[in-house]
């Protein structure tokens, strides 16, 4: 009889499944449902943002003129090559290019994927000394938008940051991931026959991506043309 | 085959597999998390359970004589914290979910054990946080946590309690993820969607839920706790906010979560009621899709607990509209259930009294949620205690049921004894007969005028509440005997034979209790679910089957 | 394992050039005055660099139709929580008080 639990079957796969196959699609599609339970995640927070943001314009507008388009942009353009940089590490497992490459490619997503955060604490600092952090010290003064009140300023800030600040934690762990990674591919447990951990942290890194490719224009680009 | 028997001549089953704290701590085996989980629920559910005693203590008299009124807050926010989020959400899936998945579907175990392990440390980290919060002094705020209240005013431990929750809700998406995974991917050969047994397909819409659902109450109660200790002002009205988002987004989940509590008992329910009336399910495909069309529509109707909030009419009409359309699906179980015990040769074992307990409360339950989902009835009704009445006759007659029912249904196959049958049906009695006579007073109180969440009412009331008072007692003593007799079962009871009920399915072709990696060989499935019934054993055997259906779709 | 789909260099390269043409255009379309549009115009090319990730990246495209079907499920259920709670907001105040403010404005529509 075949005992499962010694092995019997080729390396790479658990004793739960039967084929190597199997796993590989079982680990896929548990990535993606996953992904799902983050859409609705921060799913939440766009829901009521969309009701604020219909409810105080002018706020939101006003809040948005004090975040810097620069940086912002910088940092969409940081994420999506990182995104790129993190599909050509799945590929070079794919194509068996050797751990060197791998390791590579993982690095320069780690590395811009730090330059987001970096760029992010930069953002924090300036709000901070503005006074702009959504706590009880918050402070709001814009000659400019003299109808907007401290009130829906602020909740413009409570978004910014919660969103922001929840998107940066998921890089954190992505980050965090990656050295996992890192570590796996240097233990030679990454192949073209079992690149499973590599595709799905690949998954997890994109959809941050994408929550980011949102968070820009709502949070960033509230009418600049005024 | 030696390694099959123990040197002592017993055959081997995941129980005696290996033996040590650790070996349960850090086990995979989802049958070992299942028996985790049902320890820890039990816990839970007593915990639960001392709460509700002490509000139908408090109520037992017009005056507020037992509690002060914020006492009294204290109390019933605990007993809906605890009840729902660590007892109801995860009882039939964690428990029955987790042994029985793998089994019916002819797998080794769910797809990601690790993950499930995870789960159930979720669950009992989250546990921890609630608890935390009762002993340092208690949550005041009802388990809906509704704001302002809860993130501007209460001085009690709410944001411990919410994390709690929080955690708690990682451990049921995570649960739901595993199980659709598993479901998708892991079944045996030939085993196709529609030959899978009913439980497969209400836990499937379970997950569905958890998966889509859980989130976005994770990210609400996680605002609410950043309300607490940074005062963020979203659902502050000082700043502009809007409480009535929060109800928006809570009942986003938490709507849908009375069907996370619900369809895992329609699930069980189908099971058994094939068994025990020797028939197959009637209408198989509708009430196999009647489960998904369920936990879908369940999304589109949350408004219904807004209707006085502050809603917008128009929006509350909508709602209402929608409403009216989830009694379909239900209705079909229901009906489905009724003509497959026609003309059956029934046979009233505990778990099909049990059957029958749950279809006439579960009906009562559902009906009067009509009422209430009226929205000109509503108004009258909203707040008081119709709706407690209302939402008991669901989740105790319904889930707890069907929970009760599932547990003597399989406790032969979980731990390899039976449970002694007189006592079992002895306590269905008094748990049928208490939960009746504590909740159908509610009813008439409710339609009274009887506002919950009050430790005072007027005199003329008095009666009614006594009644329900004592039927609490006697739920209490059904609950208690069921709880003892099943621990006494567990050493004194008969040891049980692979198929005690003549049960179809999967798990019942293998020993009781199971081996640790369920099946010796995978079973290849040539047969329909369910094949009782006069041809009975002619299609389904317990041997092997010798060709497969067709191509193993694995979608 | 060997039958995972490749996805040419080529592809990478093109799909991080649209992204890179989207983000521009992001930001340009923000400090162009389209009325009512502003806001569907930045979620449109938002979506569109979303898919991109999705189909390519995330290999959607050379998936089981199963995994594109839990992704759009995602993006349903985000619709279905945006339009019944919007409807709400959208419609205080009906027959009742003269409609509120952002009802005139419109940042939406
Ligand atoms: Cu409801």
């Amino acid at each position: 009889m075949s005992d499962h639990a010694q092995g019997a079957h080729s390396l790479h796969h658990l004793h739960q499944f039967e084929s190597a196959e199997q796993q590989y699609e079982s680990a896929t599609l548990g990535m993606w449902a996953f992904i799902v339970q983050e859409i609705l995640f921060f799913g939440g927070l766009f829901c009521a943002y969309t009701v604020y943001r219909n409810t105080y314009i002018e706020a939101f507008t006003a809040g948005s003129h004090h975040l810097d388009i620069f940086w912002g942009t910088l940092n969409t353009v940081v994420l999506i090559a990182s995104s790129l940089t993190m599909a050509m590490a799945v590929r070079s497992a794919q194509t068996n290019s050797g751990p060197g490459r791998i390791i590579g490619w993982l690095i320069a997503t780690i590395i811009l994927g730090c330059t987001f955060l970096g760029v992010k604490a930069i953002e924090y600092t300036g709000k901070w000394h503005h006074h702009l952090i959504p706590n009880s010290t918050f402070q709001w003064n814009d000659p400019a938008f003299p109808t907007v009140t401290l009130g829906p300023a602020k909740i413009f800030y409570s978004f910014y940051f919660v969103m922001t600040g929840m998107h940066a934690l998921h890089m954190i762990i992505g980050v965090g991931i990656m050295l996992w990674m890192i570590a796996k591919v240097r233990r030679n447990e990454i192949s073209a026959q079992y690149f499973t951990p590599i595709e799905i942290s690949g998954l997890y890194w994109h959809f941050v991506d994408i929550v980011w490719i949102f968070l820009f224009p709502l949070l960033y680009l509230i009418g600049r043309h005024h | 085959m030696s390694d099959a028997v123990k040197a002592n001549g017993e055959p081997k089953n995941y129980l005696n597999d290996t033996y040590g704290i650790k070996s349960w701590l850090l086990t995979l085996d989802h049958k070992r998390i299942g028996i985790m989980y049902l320890i820890t629920l039990t816990a839970f559910f007593l915990v639960g359970g001392v709460f509700a005693a002490f509000i139908r203590l408090e109520l037992m008299t017009p005056k507020g004589d037992l509690f002060e009124a914020e006492t009294y807050n204290k109390m019933f926010t605990m007993h809906g914290v605890v009840m729902i989020f660590f007892f109801l959400i995860p009882s039939i899936p964690a428990v029955l979910g987790n042994f029985l998945i793998p089994l019916q579907i002819g797998a080794r175990d769910v797809a990601f054990p690790k993950l499930n392990l995870a789960s159930y440390y979720l669950y009992a980290l989250g546990g921890m946080f609630a608890i935390a919060a009762i002993l340092m002094g208690g949550i005041d705020t009802g388990w809906t946590f509704y704001t302002p209240y809860s993130s501007s005013y209460s001085n009690s431990f709410v944001s411990l309690a919410l994390v709690g929750v929080f955690i708690n809700g990682f451990s049921s998406i995570l649960t739901g993820v595993n199980f659709m995974v598993t479901i998708h991917k892991m079944r045996a050969p030939g085993l196709t969607w529609f030959r899978l047994p009913l439980f497969i397909w209400g836990h499937y819409a379970t997950s569905l839920i958890q998966v889509l659902g859980t989130p976005v109450v994770a990210i609400t109660l996680l605002l609410v706790v950043f309300e607490r200790v940074f005062n963020i002002g979203i659902f502050d009205p000082t700043y502009g906010g809007d409480p009535v988002l929060f109800q928006h987004m809570f009942w986003f989940y938490s709507h849908p979560a009375v069907y996370i509590m619900i369809l895992p008992g329609f699930a069980v329910i189908s099971d058994v009621i094939a068994c025990f009336s020797r028939k197959r399910i009637f209408g198989y495909s509708f009430v196999a899709f009647s489960s998904l069309a369920i936990a879908v529509l369940g999304f589109l109707v949350w408004g219904h607990h807004m209707f006085v909030s502050g809603q917008s009419t128009y929006a509350s009409m909508v709602f209402s509209f929608i409403t009216f359309f989830v009694a379909v699906p239900s209705a079909v179980k229901i009906f489905n259930w009724s003509f497959t015990l026609h003309k059956g040769s029934i046979k009233l074992d505990s778990p099909m009294l049990y059957v029958m307990g749950f279809i006439g409360l579960f009906t009562i339950g559902g009906l009067t949620g009509l009422f209430l989902s009226t929205l000109g009835t509503d108004v009258h009704l909203h707040d008081t205690y119709f709706v407690v009445a209302h939402f008991h006759y669901v989740m105790v007659g319904g889930m707890v049921m069907a929970f009760l029912c599932g547990l003597h249904f399989w406790w032969p196959k979980m731990t390899g004894r039976m449970y002694p049958e007189g006592p079992a049906k002895l306590g269905v009695m008094f748990v049928f007969a208490g939960f009746n006579l504590t909740f159908l007073p509610q009813f008439i109180l409710g339609y009274m005028g009887m506002p919950r969440r009050y430790h005072a009412y007027p005199e003329e009331w008095q009666a009614l509440n006594i009644m329900s008072t004592a039927g609490a007692t006697v739920l209490g003593l059904g609950f208690g005997l069921t709880i003892a007799y099943f621990i006494w079962s567990l050493f004194k009871g008969e040891k049980a034979p692979a198929n005690p009920f003549q049960a179809k399915g999967l798990e019942w072709d293998i020993p009781s209790p199971p081996i640790a990696h369920n099946f010796e060989a995978i079973p290849i499935v040539t047969w329909e679910a369910y094949p009782y019934g006069p041809e009975e054993a002619a299609s389904q055997s317990t041997e092997t089957a010798t060709e497969p259906a067709k191509e193993d779709e694995v979608v | 394992m060997s039958e995972h789909h490749v996805v040419p260099l080529k592809i990478y390269f093109l799909i991080f050039f649209a992204l890179m043409i989207g983000t521009v255009l992001t930001v340009g379309a923000a400090f162009v005055d389209m009325g009512f549009m502003n806001t569907p115009v930045a979620l449109i090319i938002a979506l569109v660099k979303a898919s991109l990730v999705i189909m390519f990246f995330m290999h959607v495209k050379y998936s089981h139709k199963l995994v594109g079907l839990f992704a759009v499920s995602g993006f349903f259920w985000l619709c279905i929580m945006l339009a019944l709670t919007m409807q709400d907001y959208y419609t205080r105040g009906w027959g009742e008080a003269p409609p509120v403010e952002f009802l005139k404005e419109g940042a939406f529509f």
